[in-house]
């Protein structure tokens, strides 16, 4: 079942269409970085951004923070929102579970492909970062990286915090999954599953900055995104990324429950 | 496989206030061609979905091929075909791609040999030389096709089929329904889900029917159009028929009167010996309209009631 979720997925234009638009601003915004030699200060834009004219091999990681915020849960929140009710819509829905697939065994394998879609395209957008960020930048060969913290990093160094980065910002992305496979058993249109998902989120980025709000901030669900930049800290800081990867649990544990109570019992008639 | 296929017992769903199929109790055996008309809304299509676990009933039991369904689904779905409301495949892949799919996505479809029966049920339904080409391009009638192919595909003991030919032109139609009476000779079992009266009367050989979410006519349909004892006869001359007959006369309409008798070549005898004209005779026999409206509006009454 897993596997044909899977094949489902990778098999569909769609998919493949989405991971490249993604990796179209990242591209664009190291185009014009090279041309015009303009990096922002530091301190401003997205993370890294400023220090990848110095350092191609950085340029994966303000690939990830440039898509993170808004493009990349778009992608996640379409994915997963289609998960059910875009079987709904289409009609397969009924001829899955008369096969009969089996509702736990559905959802698990939609879950595992949402995943892997997740894991996938932030790979992608981490690989083509890297392929764009030492083409086009210069690549310090000796172990000069500048950390955030002002001390040196070993390209070693550098390219394990590069994949404790990917693993996060994947582990971040599971909450928006959630939020959204959650809805797409509600509803039998996949817009709606999505937009569902995108509204927490909006509101959830909103909160952040309010200061009213500053009681729940701790408890949003965008609240540790950007923490992977703690990383690069030396020594790594692990008090947020630790927090960001327990809250994100709370938050999938939970709706994933909601998503397997409720699709388990429903009537299914669309 | 036990005699009794299908075998629900005051099955009954209610969305809210509203009471979609109260409490009825269906009997479908083993060979049967099961023709289950009803009226649109008459709660069809939500006693399909409870057949094969997709909607869960408020009360009452179902159990297909001697198990309960939901609960033995696992074990008892993959030896039934579906087509429900529609077909329903994904565009962007080609039809074998689709069935491919379908097949792996739960027990029973062995991968060993999935290759050969997509391409023998491709064929069956008349869809052979397409297999490879996008849902995206097919016409209702094709993929109506497919999605009997995809019911099809596991040589399943009991077809449930909701509206199969819909889609389909004349020539589809009959094609489809000498499929279903050749599985229907070889074992297989068919529940034939319709409002259409001349399709059930020309394959089902039992008939339940629903009207307003209550089975008020299951049997035979043999037994439902057996002959009334009554003769009917055409003459040019119906004055002269009535006054021989008398009150044997049950009716008289036109050229057509109904006669008491059961025996044509004795009504015929009479008419004959008298020399009054006789251009056709045949025993009265109910159509599967006329029982199913009588049904229909009985049910009605006890409703107002």
């Amino acid at each position: 079942m897993i596997g044909v979720e899977l094949r489902k997925l990778f098999r569909r234009p769609r998919t493949w269409i989405t991971i490249a638009l993604l990796n179209a601003l990242p591209v664009l915004v190291a185009v014009l970085l090279k041309v015009t030699d303009l990096a922002p200060r530091p301190g401003e834009g997205p993370a890294f951004l400023s220090a990848v004219l110095t350092n191609g091999t950085l340029f994966p990681l303000a690939a990830l923070a440039i898509v993170l915020p808004l493009f990349l849960p778009i992608a996640v929140a379409v994915v997963a929102g289609d998960a059910v009710a875009g079987e709904a819509q289409g009609g397969t829905l009924r001829y899955l579970l008369a096969r009969p697939a089996g509702r736990t065994r559905l959802l698990v394998a939609k879950l595992v492909a949402v995943i892997a879609f997740v894991l996938v395209t932030v790979v992608v957008v981490a690989a083509v970062g890297y392929v764009v960020g030492t083409t086009l930048f210069e690549v310090q060969s000796l172990g000069a990286t500048t950390g955030i913290s002002g001390t040196s990093l070993t390209p070693q160094q550098v390219a394990g915090r590069t994949l404790l980065s990917i693993g996060y910002i994947t582990v971040s992305m599971l909450g928006v999954a959630a939020f959204a496979l959650f809805f797409s058993t509600l509803t039998d249109s996949p817009q709606l599953a999505t937009l569902g998902a995108l509204a927490v989120l909006i509101g959830s980025s909103l909160l952040f900055t309010l200061d009213a709000a500053s009681d729940i901030a701790p408890y949003l669900p965008t609240r540790y995104w950007l923490s992977f930049v703690d990383f690069f800290r030396d020594p790594i800081l692990w008090r947020n990324t630790a927090r960001g990867l327990g809250l994100q649990a709370v938050y999938v544990v939970v709706l994933l429950g909601a998503a397997w109570a409720n699709f388990t019992t429903k009537d299914v008639t669309s | 496989m036990s005699d009794t296929v299908i075998a629900t017992h005051g099955l009954r769903k209610a969305y809210g206030a509203v009471t979609a199929v109260d409490g009825i109790d269906l009997d479908v055996r083993a060979g049967d061609v099961y023709g289950f008309l009803g009226a649109n809304g008459s709660g069809k299509t939500t006693t399909v979905r409870m057949l094969l676990g997709l909607v869960l009933p408020t009360a009452g039991t179902v159990e297909v091929l001697g198990r309960p369904i939901p609960r033995a689904g696992r074990e008892v779905l993959p030896r039934v075909g579906a087509l429900i409301e529609g077909p329903a495949a994904y565009p962007h892949l080609s039809a074998s791609a689709n069935l491919s799919l379908m097949d792996a996505a739960g027990p029973g479809g062995a991968r060993r040999g999935r290759g050969q029966r997509i391409a023998e049920v491709l064929d069956q339904v008349g869809l052979g030389g397409v297999g490879k080409r996008q849902v995206r391009g097919f016409s209702l009638g094709m993929r109506q096709r497919l999605g009997l192919a995809g019911a099809l595909l596991r040589r399943p003991d009991l077809l449930v089929l909701d509206e199969p030919t819909n889609g389909l032109d004349p020539q589809g139609i009959h094609e489809i329904r000498t499929l279903l009476l050749d599985l229907n000779r070889t074992g297989t079992t068919v529940f034939l889900s319709s409002h259409l009266l001349a399709e059930i009367e020309q394959l089902a050989t039992r008939v339940g029917v629903l009207d307003r979410g209550r089975v008020v006519l299951q049997d035979d349909l043999a037994t439902l159009t057996a002959p009334t004892g009554a003769t009917v006869v055409r003459t040019p001359d119906p004055a002269r028929a009535v006054r021989e007959l008398g009150d044997r006369v049950l009716s008289a309409e036109g050229d057509r009167l109904v006669v008491r008798g059961s025996e044509p070549a004795e009504v015929n005898a009479v008419l004959v010996g008298a020399g009054v004209p006789v251009s056709g005779l045949a025993l009265d026999r109910p159509t599967l309209e006329d029982v199913v409206l009588a049904a229909a509006a009985g049910s009605g009454d006890r409703v107002a009631a």
